[in-house]
């Protein structure tokens, strides 16, 4: 190793004076995955979506601390409660020379909501869009929705005569087979101008000399390489091919920390990771006998079977965040009241099961992915062997993402393993939503396994059209408080999200996991 | 000579309907695209209205009368992830692919062969013995080892190569190629020789035990009783008719290759089908699975033929059968 870190010197040493001139700072990042496409409508990936933000900018954005604040829109009212006004910013080009103006937001709103586009639901509540005058838009909503600014926060603007001239004002989609040139090319307003894309190899951007808002980075060109391969993306690293690495893979943070002219940082992220009980009568493990999960004590004695600390410092090498609720502190409606798990105490776990009427225990099913969240296998063999130890003979089932989700959807688990980061809208509503309201065909989307609170669901429903914010947010934390009181779902850590970067390269990082270029700086 | 090729395109057919039934069943099992299509807080409408969407929703056989339907008018669907015919998809990939195997297959023959001879000609000359030890480690090292070796020795420590992707791309109209540019050559080294390690190992080994064989057979026996100049024996005579199943196994080994170059691909990053495929795999894109199991089949397929007819022409016997 000795001989590497030196020729590594040698090799920055040697290769400083040629790789920068002084006038042009490349940001050279490599990423596991590529982007999908470069049209903002034809994908629901949220890597994507954060690699398009480069070029594109939104009507409203998250600035550095994750606070909504004017983009493309410079102030906004609501007219009727279904009716939102929004005053654009004016003098702003798109990168091919286009004036921006309201037919470009109308077009844009227009693509988004269009059947075909594959991300329709992002904008769900939008049924319309009027343009008032050249600068003035009005959005027309299906009911009343306090989360359209959330919204609209990844809802990217396209030039209207861009994509007139290119046949693709309507979004690509993979069931018709409609593939357009926005797929491949890009036209925003946005920091950075997309130079070239080859699929699976690199994107090139350089810096948009006329973007209207005030640079806080000092790039000239950033060149983004997805690598799939953990090792080849840590050698690319290490051999100083590129400057930053997003993620890195774990075993080898330590590593990359202790090379000279490298740092790694970490943080929690959003995503949240917990377990998700059976409500169904029976459990897959036991057909024929009445559910123990469906009594809150058992469900309290498992949370206090577990040894959250030993979960946090083994398995996650203690840069997780051991949690108490589904979502994150940077989320709307979290409360550090209610994120308190449940402390780990095995005689009083016994002791609630045998109150349940369950001395010796139970079986059941417990199942999780392979090859989505940090340790996720790890995670479900400690646990299991946690729960052995109150007499809960858990039969750990493990598969891959490919054929476990689908298996979630179709409530095939007793319990189970899943992550939820409460993206795009970072907001509680998204979990209330779609994880803890009965499941009606509106609402909850993915509770399969039969919870039905009808508390939760008047809750939901209150917090789906409350306009004013104090009152919506009090709703969603009553709705926290009650799922961690009946330990709806047992929620375990929010996982971190890392990153490597060379040491000259100042990046901050974000627990949404976007990578945020505008706001790097290379030292020089 | 025409009924020999009518039977082995008749054997292609079914092979190849075999192929397609297979490639489908195959991916009913994969998991479901549905998952990884929908946004985090979808809701089943949106589950449902994807599935419909993409025919997911119809019974298993109309799906796969559907498929068969589609393979037969050459349309092999849309990627679910990229938005793209599959087959504008596998195209824009395979120029990758072929320069690597190219390169590859150059590489193997070009040393393989002359190894291959040097070894049965000198058996005990150093450079034999040291070929011969070297090559079974060639031979039995994983593809993935030796190219993440040669990334940590050749990218990270010395720095002279880059430890992944296709370098400068330049494009002559049909395709781009990185032939012509110096990182696209540069970056074609470390792929191109974790390759053809493997390749290479099997042609020498092949060529050796070939030349020893024919070395002591009677007709070069009696052309060195004749006294004709050695190296028109050994080149001339004896080379050639080692070749033959060298020409087999090269055939089959490009084959190979291109279909499976999977792991050197994942681990360069090289943009070629691999990539495509191992992409696919963790989505799952279904239609490129299906497309690229059937490319696969029809690839070996059609160099199957391909050999079979090369032996008419370089065997005289088999033309009059």
């Amino acid at each position: 190793m000795k001989t590497s870190i030196k020729t590594l010197l040698a090799g920055i040493a040697l290769l400083a004076p040629l790789s920068a001139p002084a006038f042009a700072e490349t940001l050279r990042w490599a990423s596991s995955g590529d982007v999908i496409s470069y049209d903002p409508n034809a994908q629901v990936d949220s890597f994507t979506q954060s690699v398009h933000h480069m070029v594109f900018d939104p009507l409203v954005r998250r600035n550095k601390e994750l606070k909504l604040e004017p983009a493309l829109a410079t102030s906004w009212e609501v007219v009727e409660p279904t009716r939102w006004r929004f005053k654009l910013r004016q003098g702003v080009k798109f990168h091919e020379g286009q004036a921006f103006n309201a037919d470009d937001v109308v077009a844009t709103i227009q693509r988004q909501i269009d059947p075909g586009a594959r991300n329709r639901e992002n904008l769900s509540t939008v049924v319309g869009v009027e343009k008032v005058d050249e600068y003035t838009v009005d959005l027309i909503l299906r009911a009343p929705y306090p989360l359209l600014l959330n919204d609209l926060a990844a809802i990217y603007i396209m030039s209207k005569p861009w994509m007139a001239e290119h046949d693709a004002l309507k979004p690509g989609n993979a069931s018709t087979g409609v593939v357009t040139y926005a797929s491949n090319h890009a036209n925003g307003t946005g920091a950075f101008k997309l130079k070239a894309y080859e699929p699976d190899s690199r994107s090139v951007f350089e810096v948009n000399k006329d973007w209207w808002d005030k640079p806080q980075h000092n790039l000239d060109e950033v060149e983004f390489r997805p690598i799939a391969s953990d090792a080849t993306r840590v050698a690319a690293l290490l051999s100083g091919e590129v400057d930053m690495i997003a993620p890195v893979p774990l075993q080898d943070v330590d590593r990359i920390a202790a090379t000279d002219g490298l740092k790694v940082v970490e943080n929690p992220s959003l995503r949240t990771i917990f377990f998700v009980f059976s409500y169904r009568p029976e459990l897959h493990a036991t057909p024929g006998q009445p559910n123990p999960l469906r009594d809150v004590r058992v469900r309290q004695a498992l949370w206090h079977a577990i040894d959250g600390k030993t979960i946090q410092k083994r398995l996650m090498r203690g840069k997780s965040r051991t949690a108490g609720m589904l979502v994150a502190p940077a989320v709307t409606g979290y409360d550090e009241d209610i994120d308190v798990p449940l402390p780990y105490d095995v005689a009083k776990a016994k002791a609630l099961l045998a109150e349940a009427g369950y001395p010796d225990g139970f079986k059941t099913g417990l199942a999780c992915p392979n090859d989505r969240y940090i340790a996720d296998e790890q995670i479900c063999l400690a646990v299991a062997s946690m729960w052995a130890q109150i007499g809960v003979q858990a039969n750990v089932n493990v598969e891959s993402k490919t054929t476990y989700f689908p298996r979630t959807d179709k409530g095939e688990f007793d319990v189970y393993l899943l992550g939820w980061a409460s993206l795009p809208p970072m907001d509680g509503f998204s979990p209330l939503q779609a994880l803890l309201a009965t499941n009606d065909g509106t609402f909850g989307g993915s509770n399969a396994d039969g919870l039905s609170n009808p508390d939760i669901d008047k809750l939901a429903y209150a917090a789906a059209g409350e306009l004013d914010e104090t009152k919506r947010v009090e709703t969603l934390k009553e709705a926290f408080r009650i799922t961690h009181d009946q330990v709806l779902y047992l929620p375990l850590h929010q996982q971190p999200v890392a990153w490597a970067m060379s040491s000259k390269v100042d990046m901050p990082q974000f627990p949404d996991e976007y990578v945020r270029p505008w706001f790097a700086q290379i030292k020089k | 000579m025409i009924r020999l090729f009518s039977v082995r395109l008749l054997q292609a057919i079914l092979v190849m309907v075999a192929v397609t039934a297979i490639a489908f069943v195959m991916f009913r099992f994969v998991g479901d695209p549905v998952a990884s299509m929908v946004r985090e807080g979808a809701t089943q409408a949106e589950k449902d209205a994807v599935r419909v969407a993409l025919g997911l929703d119809k019974p298993v056989a109309m799906q796969f009368a559907n498929f068969v339907g589609q393979v037969l008018t050459g349309d092999l669907g849309t990627s679910y992830r990229y938005q793209q015919p599959v087959t504008t998809l596998l195209l824009s990939r395979l120029p990758a692919t072929l320069e690597l195997v190219i390169v590859a297959t150059v590489l193997a023959l070009s040393l393989g062969i002359p190894l291959g001879v040097l070894c049965a000609l000198k058996p005990n000359a150093f450079l034999s013995r040291l070929t011969q030890s070297a090559t079974l480690v060639g031979i039995s090292m994983p593809t993935f080892v030796t190219g993440l070796l040669l990334i940590l020795i050749f990218a990270v420590n010395l720095r002279w190569l880059p430890s992944s992707g296709r370098g400068d791309l330049v494009d002559i109209g049909l395709w781009e190629t990185g032939f012509l540019s110096l990182s696209g050559l540069k970056s074609l080294i470390l792929p191109s020789i974790t390759l053809a390690l493997f390749q290479l190992t099997l042609i020498m080994r092949l060529v050796r035990s070939e030349m020893i064989d024919v070395l002591s057979s009677d007709y070069i026996r009696f052309a060195f009783a004749r006294g004709l100049p050695r190296p028109y024996i050994y080149g001339r005579l004896a080379l050639r008719n080692a070749l033959m199943p060298v020409v087999t196994v090269t055939g089959l080994q490009i084959g190979q290759l291109i279909a499976f170059a999977i792991v050197t691909e994942t681990v360069f990053q090289w943009p070629g089908m691999g990539l495509l495929f191992t992409n696919a795999v963790g989505y799952p894109d279904v239609p490129v699975l299906a497309a690229y199991l059937l490319f696969v089949g029809f690839l070996f397929v059609m160099i199957n033929m391909i050999v079979d007819i090369l032996y008419t022409f370089i065997d005289p016997r088999l033309r009059t059968r």
